[in-house]
């Protein structure tokens, strides 16, 4: 049989898989949501320390903050050259914005370590779980963004990443950016809001 | 390319086991889901009966209160997760690529796979049976019974590592089924030209992709508390275990809803078809569908008026719970409407949808008596809440699917289901649910909690309890004669390809279908397409008598089979068991799984047999 290879039809026009992954993204936003929503409820509610006001060190993660927003810049940068075609850029936008995602990573390594050893655990307060809880569901999905921005960068090493198939960096780029977007939140409310929370206090309504 | 795709060769038919697990076929995967279903029905169903016939004296001492408390949280938990789940997926992957005019889902692979973890993520939980230490906290097992001192065994890391596993499979479907009805649509089949079922599936899609996660956070808590030592639920440490019936909530009512919008869409294909009329104000069935499915998300706590959450939480949620009541009203109005001086054939399709909008009133007038919160405590924990459950979730999901598995049948194998087994079945199942269930009301009003596993005979309540497990009886029987009906179909009678002369786009084609559905891609245009193709022809003197010619299959390009998504599911299974065992398996199950995406992901969705 040798007719060509038909372009996909599509009621909408959107490809299916780009499709898939908004609808993913919205699906991870409640996600995150009830995550982002434990950790509001129990606010201020820890009932011994350490307290965030005690170890949250805000300096030091809007370094890390700030790493993290390069790596979007990067992959906007990799899925241009794609466009482009231009093979050394992909695989070094590729590999550039996996390294600020796992630089991103080793500074949350440190500072779950520097939390723990102040004693902040998962079981010492109400802070330490939804703290750990909710930076760690985020720090896992980064990973798994490194390890597919990794394999994407040897399919691009190998010829096989181009303008043709430039969807399949558009959607890890989907997916990186919100994982991004999701850490504006919580850098936000965890840390320049909530960051200088004391003990048990008396929320409004709480 | 062979090389890269993995060591076993791909298969290339589906001859076999291998053919089954492999087959990334619509048609097949809806085979799957349905008998898988089945048999969590009859197992939750002897669940059932044992509940019943523990109950049906009073101070029985059939079963203790320890195993009283697995039966009922199993049943449930089966019931809802395990059967009417699955059986509506069963009928979303048969019906909608048929509906919608298209060769198969968006993802073939992908629903492969969501049948496989689901799977396996029941199976997961059933292995609590095997070591004994089963769930026993209810189906929305509220904290903080569920934690630690309170529940020492394993059976609640069962119950929550089973949820999240299968609740993977369902985001995963769910996410399959709204790509492929938002892009895989006939040429001219407009949002407003979808059949009533595809936009039910659609809703239902969006809602289990959107209640899902959050449940999984919910679960995810559970399960660190009672492993890791936090205390999200645990009062003495500061957490809430209110917390977990929001969350649980704020998944569990849209919930509701994604198990009773299928079957709201299975009855308005039946009751249309059987009417010979289309259905009356099919914009206001979509609209109250899209209304029902975004004011869902603002109900829940009426699920915890006696919780304490103050007079304007409760009243808040009162006005929102009756309010939700309206768009289902204009539903049942319409398919009132729909029959009103139709020409109506009692087939037995037709009485299990006539069955479903009877029983879903009663169970709808139940639900808004308990949506009045100062009523609702008068009803909180006791029969008549478990009357209203049945009666919308038997009444309505059930007798919803048993329209759909009656309707759809003869499409699905060429062979007939025996109508007069058929009405038995139906008039069983109908007077059974009423024996069974109605009684309950009357047991709830006089005070009877759920979930006790005795009573003593003064309560007064032995009576209504003995006609509540008489009912159990019939329904057994009624399931019977549904097994009888089904086996006979093997040497029944092959029917045309449309036996009801009915409006979808799946009649149009041979029963059983053919792998690739449509040899040509229909164009739509209007609603119930396939009654304007057969008047036209009809009226240009042609009528239609056979169904759309079969062509050679090799003409047309159709994924191929696989064992990655059985493989990968494997992996993901084995992640969850390895939390219930050793944490050793977990990451087996995560190179496992990690394989699976690689040999995935190098795999062509279609074997490179000709095209490359």
């Amino acid at each position: 049989m040798a007719h060509a290879v038909e372009p996909e039809y599509t009621t909408t026009g959107l490809n299916h898989r780009k499709l898939l992954m908004w609808v993913f993204l919205g699906s991870d936003c409640l996600f995150f949501g009830a995550l982002i929503a434990t950790y509001m409820v129990y606010r201020g509610q820890s009932l011994v320390g350490p307290y965030p006001i005690d170890i949250i060190n805000v300096p030091v993660t809007t370094i890390s903050t700030f790493v993290l927003l390069m790596s979007s810049f990067a992959m906007v940068q990799a899925l241009a050259a794609t466009n482009a075609d231009d093979k050394r850029g992909i695989v070094s936008w590729l590999l550039a914005t996996a390294f600020l995602g796992a630089i991103f990573i080793g500074f949350q390594v440190v500072e779950f370590n520097a939390f723990k050893n102040e004693g902040l655990t998962l079981g010492g307060n109400l802070f330490g779980a939804t703290f750990f809880t909710l930076t760690g569901f985020h720090g896992a999905h980064v990973t798994l963004g490194i390890i597919w921005l990794l394999a994407m960068a040897i399919l691009a090493a190998k010829g096989r990443v181009g303008s043709k198939t430039a969807l399949d960096v558009e959607l890890v780029g989907l997916y990186w950016h919100f994982v991004d977007i999701v850490w504006i939140v919580i850098f936000t409310l965890l840390y320049l809001i909530g960051g200088f929370d004391t003990g048990p206090v008396a929320l409004p309504g709480g | 390319m062979a090389t890269i795709t993995g060591v076993i060769p791909r298969p290339t038919s589906y001859a076999g086991v291998w053919g089954w697990m492999t087959t990334v076929d619509h048609k097949r995967i809806a085979v799957l889901y349905g008998a898988t279903a089945f048999v969590f029905l009859l197992i939750a169903g002897l669940e059932a009966g044992v509940l019943r016939m523990q109950l049906a004296s009073a101070d029985n001492d059939l079963i203790g209160p320890g195993r009283f408390n697995q039966m009922f949280t199993m049943h449930a938990t089966v019931m809802i997760f395990m059967v009417i789940m699955p059986l509506s997926v069963s009928f979303f992957n048969f019906v909608i690529p048929l509906a919608i005019g298209a060769r198969d889902v968006a993802f073939p692979r992908l629903n492969a796979l969501s049948y496989w973890i689901f799977l396996f993520g029941a199976l997961l939980m059933h292995m609590s049976f095997v070591v004994n230490e089963v769930p026993d906290a209810g189906w929305f097992s509220y904290a903080n019974l569920t934690e630690k001192p309170f529940s020492i065994n394993r059976g609640l890391d069962f119950w929550a590592i089973g949820l999240l596993v299968m609740g993977a499979a369902s985001v995963a479907g769910a996410l399959n089924f709204v790509v492929t009805i938002i892009n895989m649509r006939a040429p001219g089949m407009t949002m407003m030209r979808m059949p009533v079922f595809v936009w039910m599936t659609l809703i239902t899609s969006i809602l289990l992709v959107l209640a899902f996660p959050v449940i999984t956070v919910g679960l995810i808590e559970l399960t660190m508390d009672r492993n890791f030592g936090t205390h999200f639920f645990i009062p003495s440490e500061g957490g809430d275990p209110i917390l977990w019936q929001h969350l649980f909530w704020v998944f569990g009512h849209p919930e509701v809803y994604i198990l009773i919008l299928p079957a709201m869409g299975i009855v308005s294909e039946v009751l249309p078809t059987f009417s010979r009329k289309p259905l009356f104000g099919y914009p206001f069935i979509v609209f109250s569908g899209i209304v029902i499915g975004i004011m869902g998300w603002a109900v829940w706590s009426h699920h915890m008026f006696t919780v304490g959450l103050g007079p304007v939480a409760n009243s808040v949620f009162t006005i929102t719970t009756m309010l939700i009541a309206v768009p289902t009203g204009v539903k049942i109005l319409n398919w009132i409407g729909t029959m009103w001086r139709g020409s109506i054939e009692f087939t037995t399709s037709m009485m299990f949808a006539l069955g479903f909008v009877a029983l879903f009133i009663v169970g709808g007038l139940s639900g808004v008596s308990h949506a009045i919160s100062p009523s609702d405590f008068q009803q909180q924990d006791t029969y008549y809440i478990v009357a209203h459950i049945h009666y919308v979730l038997f009444g309505g999901s059930i007798m919803g699917a048993f329209a759909g598995i009656y309707y759809w049948y003869p499409k699905l194998t060429g062979r007939m289901l025996n109508e007069t087994l058929g009405k038995l079945n139906f008039w069983l199942m109908f007077i059974g649910m009423n024996l069974t269930f109605f009684p309950m009301h009357f047991l709830g009003m006089n005070g009877m909690p759920r979930r006790i596993y005795t009573y003593t005979a003064e309560f007064g309540w032995e009576n209504m309890n003995r006609l509540a497990s008489l009912g159990y009886v019939v329904l057994f029987v009624a399931f019977v004669i549904f097994i009888v009906n089904l086996w006979q179909t093997r040497t029944s009678r092959r029917v045309s390809h449309d036996p009801w002369d009915a409006p979808g786009l799946e009649w149009s084609i041979a029963s059983p279908p053919p792998a690739y559905n449509f040899a040509e891609i229909p164009t739509v245009e209007g609603l119930d397409q396939y009654w304007i193709a057969k008047q036209r022809a009809e009226a240009a003197g042609t009528p239609i008598t056979e169904p759309e010619a079969l062509v050679d299959p090799d003409t047309i390009h159709m994924p191929s089979p696989s064992y990655w998504p059985i493989f990968t599911a494997v992996g993901v299974a084995l992640i969850g068991g390895g939390l219930l065992s050793h944490y050793a398996i977990s990451f087996l199950g995560g190179a496992i799984t990690m394989m699976g995406v690689i040999g995935w992901g190098n795999e062509p969705a279609a074997a490179p047999s000709d095209h490359h």
